[in-house]
């Protein structure tokens, strides 16, 4: 550490070369996460900037990294991808794969003309842990493992902690899919954006959601892409659409490694539910606003093995990366080079009355 | 330039959402919501349909059903647990891979039944199978298991005896009663020996998943929190086990102690089941004998 308060250039070299020594294919504790992101940061300075955006119940930072790419040639503003990974305490692939995509997107702007290109357009924002005290104390024992919501206090006539963050948000709040007992894990919280957690998200977005075109929210398990909305009476504007590019990430990730991800509403393959921070993204406007639930299936369900997370975030990766590549390319259609036949159709589509309310 | 044009359309229409706004699932009139939206552009095959047609058809799950949808995935899954208590194995286990079909009507005094065309998989040698299924489940206040019926072409003849007879031998000889905790652990893992007292928990707690399973519940077990080996007679190996349970609705583990037997000619039978309280915080006692 004294080295690197001396001299800046090894600063860079020393996170560049403990980078490269991160073990992608691990679970990594929060304190590793948070030194993860530091070096990261330090590593590729002119390629990443990290902000703190919150705190949690218990008082810690909610940090996102931002890849600045590069600046748009135009100088005009740039367009922003949002993707956020451990709002469940438990999934724990979900922030394995938030590491694995930053990782990706370091590496691959160096090489890929593609990302060159969608990074020039696109500024990219990764929280890697959100839900950063129920992820701690998922990590305490083996009893803790299993823990779902954050750590808030029990609250006035409750008796039990945590709330589900993914019920919390502003988005029909409390209607369906919930519990207002305090010790049930889906419990909404006292009120829409009570809790910290997704208050920040909603904070942070909410100050740029006129140039936010994709938001993505990361889970596990059972191997879905859910669109909006978790109300089965609500329907997105461009719910079509929102399938159809989400059956293209689920073609684009089975090639990968052979596996099927399902793609629908969340009332039509799941339950109900409402207050996700998908919903909050896709009423406030965000266009392509999506939950992936990770693997897997059957066996092992958020206790997925590790052997696995090399894979699972492979097929991920490949799945998140059509989805913003898609939104690029519809926002930026001279840039991507795909032209005339994506305006056409998209143009087409009927937009019926229906106003988000 | 047009497309961000549409991308402002969607902006300025979206207003922050709030409890007051949305219409309460049971008063909604079919035909009014505002926000509906038929479309009949296809594009890549993904049709609009009328939101309030799906919502209805989910609610009333009736006539035909779409397989990817939860109905009929929930259905499915049952029958995973009927094929792991009637076939399931150290060196067998059966899970739902997909449901290629699904239809589902009431039977009057009965409940409601649904039938089924699946595929699913044996995951310890990765082969997959197609399957008939029924599911009857018992109306809604009735205590009894859901009934299923099952066919399948190959899958279900195969077994594989030598394997089983050689662990039953090894569990008999034990010089000390087994005992394993944390199944997978953490991380997903386990030593490789244990992976048969998994499979074993995996069988036994799909007894108490078919047995609780409803139209409105999704079962699979997570973990296998402790499981010891009691001492028995020479018929049969016998375990008692703490199993933790996720129910995918309510996403709540749920946990049961399982008392049962396991032999190669009987299979795993299930003395005993007992739910444990929820406790929010609390801690799976350890392993006593």
């Amino acid at each position: 550490a004294l080295m690197q308060r001396r001299h800046p250039l090894t600063s860079v070299a020393l996170s560049a070369w403990s980078l490269m020594k991160y073990d992608y294919t691990k679970y990594h504790p929060m304190d590793e996460i948070y030194s993860w992101m530091e070096d990261v940061q330090r590593g590729n300075p002119q390629l990443v900037s990290s902000a703190v955006y919150g705190h949690t119940s218990e008082g810690r930072n909610i940090s996102l990294l931002k890849q600045l790419g590069l600046e748009h040639p135009e100088g005009s503003e740039k367009k922003a991808v949002w993707v956020d990974c451990g709002i469940h305490a438990r999934e724990w692939i979900s922030p394995a794969f938030c590491q694995w995509f930053v990782k990706e997107i370091v590496n691959s702007c160096r090489t890929d003309g593609k990302m060159r290109r969608m990074l020039q357009n696109l500024d990219v924002y990764v929280t890697p842990v959100i839900n950063v005290d129920g992820y701690v104390f998922s990590w305490a024992t083996d009893t803790t493992r299993r823990w779902r919501k954050s750590r808030s206090t029990p609250p006035p006539g409750g008796s039990c902690y945590g709330v589900d963050l993914n019920r919390n948000f502003n988005a029909n709040w409390g209607t369906v899919g919930v519990s207002f007992d305090s010790c049930a894990n889906n419990y909404c919280g006292k009120s829409a954006g009570s809790e910290p957690e997704a208050q920040a998200v909603m904070d942070f977005v909410g100050g740029m959601v006129n140039r936010t075109v994709c938001f993505l929210t990361i889970h596990s398990a059972g191997q879905l892409v859910l669109l909006p909305y978790g109300h089965p009476e609500i329907s997105a504007p461009n719910y079509a659409e929102l399938g159809s590019v989400g059956e293209a990430a689920a073609s684009e990730m089975k090639k990968v490694h052979g596996m099927d991800y399902t793609v629908g509403t969340s009332p039509q393959l799941l339950y109900p539910n409402s207050g996700s921070s998908r919903d909050w993204a896709r009423l406030v406007g965000v266009p392509f606003s999506y939950t992936f639930e990770l693997r897997d299936k059957v066996e092992f369900r958020y206790l997925l093995p590790e052997e696995q997370i090399q894979p699972a975030c492979e097929e991920a990766y490949a799945g998140v990366l059509s989805i913003i590549a898609h939104a690029h390319d519809k926002t930026f259609p001279y840039a991507a080079g795909s032209g005339p036949a994506v305006v056409g159709s998209v143009l087409l589509t009927k937009r019926g009355p229906g106003v988000e309310r | 330039m047009s497309l961000s044009i549409i991308i402002v359309l969607a902006v300025l229409s979206g207003v922050t959402g709030s409890p007051s706004v949305a219409p309460s699932p049971a008063a909604a009139d079919a035909t009014a919501h505002p926000n509906s939206v038929v479309e009949e552009t296809e594009i890549f095959g993904w049709q609009q349909v009328s939101v309030e047609k799906e919502a209805e058809e989910n609610a009333m799950a009736t006539g035909e059903l779409n397989p990817n949808h939860y109905p009929a995935q929930r259905a499915a899954k049952v029958v995973q647990h009927y094929l792991n208590v009637q076939y399931g194995s150290p060196f067998r286990l059966f899970g739902l891979h997909k449901v290629h079909s699904g239809n589902a009507e009431d039977v009057a005094d009965s409940g409601r039944k649904y039938q089924l065309e699946i595929s699913v998989q044996e995951i310890i040698n990765n082969t997959t199978e197609k399957c008939s299924a029924e599911v009857l489940f018992g109306r809604a206040g009735e205590q009894r298991s859901s009934q299923v019926q099952v066919s399948c072409e190959e899958l279900l003849k195969t077994s594989t005896d030598a394997q089983q007879d050689a662990l039953f031998r090894k569990y008999q000889m034990n010089q000390s009663l087994l005992s394993a905790e944390n199944l997978p652990d953490s991380y997903g893992h386990m030593e490789p020996d244990h992976q048969p007292l998994w499979h074993l928990g995996i069988v036994a707690s799909s007894s108490v998943m078919l047995k609780e399973s409803t139209e409105n519940t999704l079962y699979n077990m997570a973990q296998v929190a402790n499981i010891i080996q009691l001492a028995s007679d020479n018929k049969q190996v016998k375990f008692d086990c703490h199993v933790l349970l996720h129910e995918m609705v309510s996403q709540e583990i749920i946990h049961w102690k399982l008392l049962f037997t396991w032999s190669p000619p009987d299979g795993v039978k299930v003395l005993q089941m007992e739910k444990l309280p929820h406790c929010h915080d609390c801690k799976v006692p350890p392993n006593t004998n």
